[in-house]
């Protein structure tokens, strides 16, 4: 055969390991990803993010530091101009610390804030698995019968529209002040988003792909393992995406309802002794625990979304 | 056309269809469809939108029923063909899985039942060959998104000739691809039809595509769909582009252009 003289035909990507590494922790990548989490559903978008616009830069080098560089340098600005605000108007340090305060109490604090970070990590994690893992099994009964999907989506439609403050305190009575309760809310508050984007991902199969597996007389497992599963895995990163940070939300509002320890205990305590300086580290110590899980998520998606 | 041949001869013929009947609630899809098939033929089909052309190769491949007549492939009912592998299928879109590389999308109906014993005939051609066949033996390990609309609709043609099928049904496969890619696919598939002696049922909308490809030309009409002529082809193989510009072509193509316009 004469063989590949298609026009066009692409060459296949380079890998440059470095190159991706600088990608999935540059600033502007993590920002625009943590824009999915602001709508329930998220259709996979591959890099829809990269739309070419006019920066008037020519080099890409430079385009490529600029890029890094101006949200970095608007966060070091609004810090600088909130430290310069505290200090100007002397705002007492119980009503707005300044930033240098609360950098300060992070260094000072740390094992305080650690002791109270590896509960808080705990129950976010567990959450994460068993509110994601349920959510998955019940998408693929969903997908396999009318019935369970008919019988059960109502329900999991009202607890998802229950607030999760009003919800916590009933589950606080039920499982108790322990674990327990924080990673069945954390569980709770991860599993809505999964189950809608899981389901979607399972049907997410064209009807043509689907003719294909009659023809070759597929049976419904072999559906399943070989083509619906796999074409779900975009759908599913996207949800665990929203999931990494809204279950470290879950675990904190758990904690605030009754416990001794972890962030939002923590975050309880300080308010009402007055102590924002901790206040403040606490709130950007959950904050950091949201961003590294959301990055765990993202790596995890870039080692199995390959296509 | 249509008479009935006595029994015994339903071998000889890769498809055979008796008047036919395929009914969407209460929409005629197609009536009274009778054809027979001869293996090794490559017969294309040609109609106006709507004309139920898909519904044909739908109709013989057992993705849907017929309403009443008979329809047989090879001498078996539509099912047990299909369960035989003893056709395949090639869609207007490739229908690669994109996360499967291109000689792991080849291979898929070689794993597909593979579990359930079943027994999967396998071509005298490896999946590797079958896609040197198609001209693309330097990318085996690209992804579908790696590659282009015509490459990818060559991945699906060896993957559709991997378990050595007789008949070969394919719809519109290069109806959304540019004329130059369309024209270097044609002589491609003229070629492996040549080599492996499948038999080709060949639906597209593109008149010269019907008359280049096709030793007869199924023509159909809509409302409902119906087989109004068969037009043989007298051009001999092998056929080259240049065909395209001789008398005779274009002959065959203003006659299928009328008989399309006046339906």
């Amino acid at each position: 055969m004469s063989g590949a003289n298609d026009r066009d035909p692409p060459t296949p990507k380079a890998s440059a390991g470095s190159k991706k590494f600088q990608r999935w922790f540059s600033p502007t990548f993590l920002m625009v990803s943590v824009r999915g989490r602001h709508g329930a559903i998220v259709v996979p978008q591959r890099d829809a993010f990269r739309l070419p616009r006019q920066t008037g830069v020519a080099d890409p080098a430079l385009r490529r530091l600029l890029g890094h560089a101006i949200p970095v340098g608007t966060a070091i600005g609004i810090f600088l101009i909130w430290e310069a605000g505290v200090r100007v108007f002397q705002v007492p340090t119980y009503i707005a610390p300044a930033p240098s305060d609360v950098g300060r109490t992070l260094v000072e604090q740390w094992p305080l804030l650690m002791r109270n970070f590896w509960p808080t990590f705990y129950e976010s994690i567990m959450g994460f698995l068993f509110g994601n893992m349920a959510a998955i099994l019940i998408a693929v009964a969903f997908v396999h019968s009318r019935t369970v999907e008919r019988a059960f989506f109502p329900i999991a439609v009202f607890i998802n529209t229950i607030p999760i403050l009003a919800i916590a305190p009933i589950l606080v009575l039920i499982f108790g002040a322990g674990l327990t309760a924080k990673v069945v809310i954390a569980a709770l508050i991860c599993f809505f988003p999964t189950l809608v984007n899981m389901v979607r991902g399972l049907q997410a199969v064209s009807p043509e792909t689907l003719e294909l597996a009659r023809i070759l007389s597929a049976s419904r497992s072999e559906v399943f393992w070989k083509i619906r599963l796999p074409s779900s895995l975009p759908f599913l990163f996207s949800a665990l995406k929203i999931a990494a940070t809204t279950c470290v939300i879950g675990a904190i509002v758990g904690e605030w309802v009754g416990a001794n320890s972890g962030l939002g205990a923590l975050i309880i305590d300080s308010t009402f002794n007055f102590r924002s300086s901790l206040l403040y580290a606490t709130v950007f110590l959950s904050s950091g625990l949201s961003v590294m899980l959301f990055a765990l998520v993202t790596i995890a998606e870039k080692l199995v979304v390959r296509w | 056309m249509g008479a009935a041949d006595p029994a015994g001869a339903a071998h000889d013929y890769a498809a055979v269809l008796r008047n036919a009947v395929v009914r969407f609630g209460n929409f005629t899809a197609l009536q009274d469809i009778s054809l027979e098939l001869e293996q090794g033929a490559f017969w294309t089909i040609l109609g106006p939108s709507g004309c139920g052309k898909s519904t044909m190769l739908r109709l013989v491949s057992d993705l849907v029923p017929a309403a009443s007549g008979e329809v047989s492939v090879l001498g078996k009912s539509t099912e047990e063909a299909r369960l035989a592998r003893e056709f395949a299928f090639v869609f207007q879109d490739a229908t690669l899985l994109p996360w499967r590389t291109a000689l792991k999308n080849v291979e898929l109906p070689l794993e597909i039942g593979r579990r359930r014993n079943i027994k999967i005939p396998v071509s005298d051609r490896s999946p590797r060959e079958l896609l040197a066949l198609v001209g693309l033996q330097d990318r085996e390990d690209a992804l579908p998104r790696e590659l282009s609309g015509g490459m990818r609709q060559r991945v699906a043609i060896a993957r559709a000739l991997v378990c050595q099928p007789k008949l070969l049904l394919m719809d519109e496969p290069f109806g959304a691809l540019d004329e130059m890619t369309r024209d270097h696919l044609n002589l491609q598939l003229l070629q492996i039809w040549a080599e492996t002696g499948v038999t080709i049922l060949f639906v597209t909308h593109s008149i010269p595509e019907a008359v280049f490809l096709g030793q007869k030309v199924l023509m159909l009409g809509a409302n409902p769909g119906r087989l109004r002529e068969i037009v043989d082809i007298d051009i001999p193989s092998p056929r080259a582009i240049k065909v395209r510009d001789t008398q005779e072509f274009t002959k065959y193509t203003a006659y299928l252009r009328r008989l399309l316009e006046a339906d």
